[in-house]
């Protein structure tokens, strides 16, 4: 089955004079069908907002990027910007991090959005402000408040501007890039129920980035956990939560807190590997409570590990716990097998 | 969950030395100037000047009050400058004023530096009625125009190299201020600085310990900014003859050629050079201070995210088992 | 004798005036930061302060910790009355009065090593008669806070440490002049998930070794109900309940606290959709506060009285004693 987007062995390098190059992005490989909501989770560092930057072509100058980005089967990161170009915002649409902080706040805000649909459509001026009003109602925001400067607007309001943009040109893709991370936590509902909404109504496709994985959880349908740069595993919201396959999904779900359960929260020891140097093996084994002595040398792959669930680790090439435990000064290994009941 | 070994945590650490942003403040300059080739031409012409006057009774092929020959020769193998309208070596000249313009340049420079560093920090951190106070004082002394109140000094007090130099300081002082005042402000609104306040400590350690060492920067910048204004000053005002008499500056250099007659006889060599000098100071000191000034901005360093060209590199074969 | 007691606290900001306002005389607006607030704090318990941003939970820690000055009301710690002290009487209290910030990139100065940063509070406040002897307080307290082994992390700079690092390294700084309160504005919210829970239990651990007592900011509910004894949530700079932790997330008797679980987030999403209460609208502005009861603008459960009589903290019937609401309605759920 096609899917409407694909991103494949997508490599980015950030370089900088005199300094080693950083490999932020090594290898993430991610699908979206038609109207499908994907969640992109992870922590600072992880490469998931590079990711969707190179999904868009937004990245500096000082960026390299090798892989490909297929929309409709077609790949639009072959040329650079040049190939990108005709589908920003037609057909990929992005609500920056920040984007309610990045309007001109000199000019009305309703202005701004008709200026955006005025220069990509070429619309006359006055289509231009309908077709602004259509979008901010279409997000929610009163009538009587659209032509107010963005000072004017609160928080949520601004954001819900910012997706109103995003919109501008019918977009079949929407990326979200932490829409909600300076907002409260009522105000970050209410705008998750909104990108929903839209999704549903306007036949879009999301994919959402955020650090706050129950918030992904509660608007996609799957998730894609990223981790030092590569995606390391893919699945349903309901097998992430249920049958983790891979350690750091399990940890990060135990250090996820939850207002119904009484266990103790858990933290992973220690922090990402350095990317401007290469990593060797698994990116995860200096924190894994699981990691073996093929962890060190050989870096895992993200294979299929059931019915639309994929995760790189070597763990689950072994049906039964591994009979050395790692022999060098590192971690220890659990005996107490793996944690996700599968045989 | 069995914790991590310690081993685990020191990997993350990286052993070599330098780390990416020294926070050493010299160290920081230092890498400014090395990175940054209008930096290193600025320091590298102003250190070539400063050794120059420093040298220059070393090095002058003749001394200043020698006359070597004709007035207005033109500039030969021997005098490669020419002689003035006194028969005096042009390039000795310049070495001499040379000296006497950096000295009232960095000496007046100290006094405004000073007094405007200690006005801005006190004022930007102490706000309310002492900063009201403070900028009064320096509005005050902003309009104070430096052309008559030269001529005043002069009349009243006579013009000697001192008097020059307590003028120019006298009146400059108040960029530096409003400057360091501005960052006064915002640095105190950081949150290391509340917390300092929140753990009891007083006015003359926040200052001292945590102000200060924020506001270097921009001191230094500011300050060889003000360099080449000051010596830019000494040559107005030398050159509409408030200058002291009985020195030779860059300034007296450029008033002897203009009232003397050079120009009618053609003696270019004699008015030139002095003028082209203090561009070229004013040139090095503009190119040091202002790359010093853009290093302690990281926003003017950092593009923004904006839709440019990027590199694709073409997809590499595969590494076996690499899959999507 | 509670640590930490607020009674009636009151402080109120003046919103500045534009310039056709000043020019027209019209009175500045009195923005109601703080209004009418009252809890304690005991020794070795964390009292969790939970509300959205505006509520006044950041403005009421200021005030205790006099770095505001309040308007009325009054703040006893260590059963002394200290609303009206001196800043410089109250420099020798500082030091059992400590805060921790809520962005550790910003609330270190770059400048200054990790052992520096640590030492200021010891040099501040007269701890230590020697440099050598410092520099032993400053490594055994690094070890207190698991930064170990402390030689490694004496002498770094902030930037060369992760987010978590360095606010490890900030309690550790509050944590040398050993203070008997600790105010954590948001001590885990700039962090990544995984490492929050290790800050959390390490405040939790200070609580019960040490007898200290903790005041907590936070917006995150969830996190309040994994490690705070006590809950008050704040609607508009008034604490609108508060109560034990676990009561509070499982019987929420305001309407506001009722929202805020559902929108907390929860691993099982079976029958979210349903019934949940999400909000609409955003608080109210704090210079002109709804009439009656403060939330009944966007209340699903208001009636008329709510505009007339405006509700204080009271026990709720049915539950354990210390479980107490400001609504007028709550004996109906």
């Amino acid at each position: 089955m096609a899917h409407l987007l694909e991103v494949t062995d997508l490599n980015v390098w950030f370089t900088s004079p005199g300094r080693p190059d950083v490999h932020a992005v090594r290898g993430a490989s991610l699908a979206l069908n038609s109207q499908e909501r994907v969640g992109l989770v992870g922590e600072s560092g992880c490469g998931k907002s590079t990711t969707i930057l190179a999904m868009m072509g937004l990245l500096p100058s000082s960026a390299v990027v090798s892989g490909q980005v297929l929309l409709d089967e077609k790949d639009i990161l072959a040329n650079g910007d040049q190939s990108m170009r005709p589908h920003r915002w037609r057909d990929l649409a992005m609500v920056f991090q920040g984007a309610m902080n990045a309007f001109n706040p000199v000019r009305r805000v309703s202005m701004q959005i008709a200026d955006a649909i005025a220069v990509r459509r070429g619309l006359a001026r006055r289509d231009a402000r309908q077709r602004a009003h259509e979008l901010l109602e279409m997000v929610g925001i009163p009538r009587g408040r659209m032509d107010g400067y963005p000072h004017e607007f609160s928080g949520g309001m601004r954001q819900r501007a910012a997706i109103a943009l995003a919109l501008a040109c019918e977009p079949r893709v929407l990326l979200a890039d932490e829409p909600t991370t300076a907002l409260d936590v009522m105000v970050q509902a209410q705008i998750m129920e909104l990108l929903q909404r839209l999704c549903h109504e306007q036949g879009l496709a999301l994919i959402l980035v955020s650090h706050d994985l129950p918030l992904v959880a509660q608007v996609c349908e799957r998730i894609n956990v990223m981790y030092a740069g590569e995606v390391v595993e893919q699945g349903s919201v309901d097998q992430l939560y249920d049958q983790p396959r891979h350690p750091y999904t399990r940890l990060l779900l135990a250090a996820t807190p939850d207002l119904d359960s009484e266990e103790e929260l858990a933290s992973i020891p220690g922090t990402p590997p350095r990317l401007d140097r290469p990593v060797v093996g698994c990116p995860f084994r200096p924190r894994c409570d699981q990691a073996f002595d093929r962890c060190r040398h050989e870096p895992p792959l993200l294979k299929p590990v059931g019915q639309g669930q994929a995760a790189a680790c070597h763990l689950n090439d072994h049906p039964a716990p591994p009979a050395a435990p790692d022999s060098g000064q590192d971690t220890k290994v659990e005996a107490s097998g793996r944690t996700d009941g599968t045989a | 969950m069995i914790p991590v070994e310690q081993p685990a945590l020191v990997e993350t650490f990286d052993e070599d030395p330098a780390p990416a942003v020294s926070a050493s403040p010299a160290r920081q300059l230092w890498r400014t100037v090395r990175h940054s080739p209008s930096a290193s031409i600025g320091a590298g012409l102003l250190l070539v000047l400063i050794l120059v006057a420093i040298l220059a009774p070393v090095i002058a092929p003749f001394g200043p009050n020698t006359q070597a020959g004709a007035p207005f020769t033109p500039p030969s193998a021997r005098h490669l400058l020419g002689l003035d309208d006194g028969g005096y070596d042009v390039l000795s000249l310049l070495m001499y004023g040379l000296r006497v313009s950096l000295l009232v340049g960095f000496a007046a420079t100290l006094i405004s530096s000073l007094v405007g560093t200690v006005v801005g920090i006190v004022a930007g951190y102490f706000g309310g009625f002492v900063d009201g106070l403070f900028m009064r004082v320096t509005d005050y002394f902003l309009v104070i125009p430096l052309l008559p109140f030269m001529i005043v000094v002069a009349d009243v007090w006579g013009a000697n190299l001192l008097h020059i130099i307590v003028v120019i300081g006298a009146l400059s002082w108040t960029m530096t201020a409003v400057v360091i005042r501005a960052q006064a402000r915002t640095i105190r609104e950081r949150t290391f600085v509340r917390r300092a306040q929140a753990m009891g400590a007083g006015h003359t350690r926040i200052i001292a310990r945590h102000l200060l060492p924020q506001v270097m920067p921009l001191v230094v910048a500011n300050t060889v900014l003000n360099i080449s204004y000051a010596i830019f000053t000494e040559t107005a005002l030398a050159f509409l003859g408030l200058g002291d008499p009985t020195q030779i500056s860059l300034g007296t250099m450029i008033e002897h050629a203009f009232l003397r007659a050079d120009i009618s006889e053609g003696a270019w060599w004699a008015v030139i050079p002095p003028g082209a000098l203090v561009a070229i100071i004013v040139i090095a000191c503009s190119l040091l201070g202002r790359a010093i000034e853009d290093s302690l901005n990281p926003r003017l360093r950092t593009a923004h995210l904006s839709a440019r060209v990027f590199r694709v590199r073409p997809t590499r074969p595969r590494n076996p088992g690499r899959t999507g | 004798m509670a640590l930490l007691e607020i009674t009636e606290l009151m402080k109120y900001h003046q919103r500045p005036r534009g310039l056709v306002q000043t020019l027209l005389r019209q009175p500045a607006e009195a923005v109601h930061a703080v209004d009418d607030v009252s809890f304690t704090v005991d020794k070795g318990e964390m009292l969790a302060l939970v509300g959205e941003s505006g509520c006044g939970k950041t403005t009421t820690a200021q005030t205790i910790l006099r770095l505001l000055d309040p308007g009325a009301g009054t703040i006893r710690f260590r059963d002394e009355d200290i609303t009206t002290f001196s800043q410089r009487r109250l420099r020798s209290l500082r030091r059992q009065m400590q805060i921790v910030y809520q962005d550790p990139y910003e609330s270190l100065d770059p400048r200054l090593r990790v052992g520096q940063s640590i030492e200021e509070p010891l040099q501040i406040h007269g701890i230590g008669q020697s440099a050598r002897e410092r520099r032993a307080l400053v490594t055994q307290v690094l070890a207190r806070v698991d930064l170990t082994p402390p030689g490694l992390y004496i002498d770094r700079y902030p930037h060369e440490l992760s987010g978590g690092q360095r606010q490890r390294v900030a309690i550790a700084a509050a944590l040398a002049v050993q203070p008997q309160l600790l105010i954590a504005d948001e001590p885990v919210s700039m962090l990544d998930v995984s490492v929050r829970a290790g800050i959390m239990n390490l405040l939790r651990g200070l609580c019960r070794s040490d007898g200290m007592g903790i005041l907590m900011i936070t917006h995150d509910l969830a996190i309040a109900g994994h490690f705070a004894d006590r809950i008050a949530v704040m609607y508009l700079g008034r604490v609108v309940e508060i109560g034990d932790a676990r009561e509070v997330l499982r019987n929420p008797k305001h309407p506001y606290t009722q929202a805020l679980c559902d929108v907390a987030p929860r691993h099982r999403r079976t029958g979210r959709s349903a019934g949940l209460r999400i909000l609409g609208g955003e608080p109210a502005d704090a210079a002109s506060i709804p009439s009656g009861c403060r939330f009944r603008t966007r209340c699903p459960k208001a009636e008329d009285r709510c505009s007339a009589e405006d509700p204080q903290l009271r026990q709720m019937p049915g539950r354990p004693a210390g479980h107490q609401a400001a609504c007028l309605l709550a004996d109906q759920w």
